[in-house]
């Protein structure tokens, strides 16, 4: 059976960590399975895990006047959950298996205790994470500007 | 009537086309099959029947419906198939609806086609990526059929379709047969969608960051609204791509489609005659000047 270091490493999301610390991360983690359907987490949850997705794929959803709409999906490669390092701690969207999915989940909790007392490894993270932070936020005003919408090409 | 010796090569006479069939492909666009109503089958076997039809792909035509106006739409068909023209239209304005209603048998005028191409045999032996948005996909579809019917000329092919939603996904029975076609890697996104959705949700940049090519050695065709292109330019070029090696297809308002009448002025460019394919090197600085 491998080893959580060794599937993490093959990670782009930990691509040049040092080895010390991607032993530290791993420390908060376990290998996780979702079947198709299954909810990762729910908005409004405590965000005490974040997941980093190996295989699979899995939908962001939020829900609206006309029930849960689909605003983005996540797969191998992607990173969910970023609320785990934002108080109050909560997941803001809900999470879905689109099919059977297999990530890696860290503890939230067990990161930002880690983090707190190690700053180089805080830092390690942070600059793993903003990244993924702004991408997010630039696809979401490129969705806002509806560039599809009627009359366009 | 005319005869194939005589058919119109004045390229601002219509010639006549009837319409054979129509396609509803979603609430506002659809497409449309012509065939020439000026040239009778001897005339066509005269001229070498679908030759007179020739087209190469990215090329467009004026359509023009008679009493409403003149329209330049892109050819999406298939440019080894012969004896009919294939266009896909969405409703936007005064002309495009009144197209709308177009059923067999009715009379279009053509002038065409007209401008520049998808660069296809340029690309041969490299990487190809395909990135379509919305309406988009009609003018590479002439390309992108090329390119499979010829898949061995190139190395890894990549489509990517993004689109608003997934009622607006076009050419349903193409899509399918994409996603099965073996050495095409295909990949729709689209905006948001309800849960009833499978397939990917988000922005068409995401699928570039993912796609493995060598940037030295591929070709891009991109179509799609402007800002689109421009994002997708964009990443293709973090990932080390050249500009000259991007093409895009734009779009600006025509009236002669022959440059002659600067309707369709792109700084010292006329996308009627200069387009509507450019290298994206080309126009990148005067696509970034507001209002041009
Ligand atoms: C080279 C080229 C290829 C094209 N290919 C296609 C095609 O394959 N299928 C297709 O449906 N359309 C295509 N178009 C766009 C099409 O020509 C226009 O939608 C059409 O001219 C609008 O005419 P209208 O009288 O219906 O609308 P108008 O009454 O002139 O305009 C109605 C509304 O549409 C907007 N509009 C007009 N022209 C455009 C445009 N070019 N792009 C975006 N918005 C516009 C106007 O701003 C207005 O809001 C192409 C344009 C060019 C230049
Ligand atoms: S449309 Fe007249 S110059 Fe291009």
């Amino acid at each position: 059976m491998r080893t959580l270091e060794s599937v993490m490493i093959e990670h782009r999301f930990f691509h040049g960590l040092e080895d010390e610390l991607t032993r530290a991360i791993a420390g908060c983690g376990k290998q996780v399975r979702f079947e198709t359907g299954q909810y990762l987490y729910r908005q409004g949850d405590p965000a005490d895990t974040f997941y980093i997705i190996r295989r699979g794929s899995v939908g962001l959803e939020m829900r609206g006047p006309q029930g849960n709409m689909m605003f983005n999906t996540e797969h191998p490669g992607g990173v969910l959950n970023a609320a785990w390092i934002v108080p109050p701690y909560r997941c803001s969207t809900d999470a879905r298996a689109l099919e059977t999915t297999v990530a890696v989940a860290l503890n939230g909790k067990c990161l930002r205790d880690k983090c707190e007392a190690d700053h180089h490894l805080g830092y390690e993270l942070m600059k793993r994470f903003v990244p993924v932070l702004v991408d997010r936020l630039t696809h979401a005003r490129f969705q806002t500007l509806d560039v599809y919408g009627a009359g366009m090409a | 009537m005319h005869t194939g010796a005589e058919a119109p090569t004045d390229p601002m006479i219509p010639r006549l086309f009837a319409v054979r069939a129509r396609r509803d492909e979603t609430e506002d666009t659809f497409t449309f099959d012509l065939e020439p109503r000026d040239l009778g089958p001897r005339d066509l076997e005269l001229l070498g029947g679908a030759r007179s039809m020739a087209f190469a792909p990215g090329q467009f035509n004026m359509l023009y419906l008679f009493g409403l106006g003149e329209v330049p739409i892109s050819i999406s068909g298939d440019p080894a198939e012969a004896g009919r023209l294939v266009h896909t239209v969405r409703s936007v304005g005064s002309v495009t609806r009144g197209f709308s209603g177009l059923q067999p048998g009715q009379t279009v005028g053509v002038r065409g086609p007209f401008g520049t191409a998808w660069p296809t045999r340029e690309a041969e032996g490299r990487d190809i990526l395909i990135l379509a948005g919305g309406l988009g996909l009609a003018p590479l579809r002439p390309a992108i059929l090329r390119i499979l019917a010829e898949r061995r000329r190139y190395r890894r092919v990549y489509l990517f379709y993004g689109t608003r939603n997934p009622q607006m996904l076009l050419f349903r029975d193409d899509l399918e047969r994409w996603r099965n076609t073996p050495d095409l890697a295909f990949e729709i996104t689209v905006d948001h969608a309800d849960i009833t959705w499978h397939g990917r949700v988000g922005v068409i940049t995401k699928l570039i960051a993912a796609a493995d090519f060598d940037p030295d050695r591929s070709t891009a065709f991109l179509c799609g609204p402007e800002i689109m292109m421009h994002f997708s330019a964009e990443a293709l070029k973090a990932r080390g791509m050249h500009g000259a090696d991007i093409h895009v297809s734009l779009e600006r308002n025509m009236k002669c489609a022959i440059g002659h009448c600067g309707h369709c002025q792109l700084g010292p460019a006329f996308v009627c005659r200069d387009g509507p394919v450019f290298p994206h090197d080309r126009v990148a600085g005067l696509l970034a000047v507001p209002g041009l």
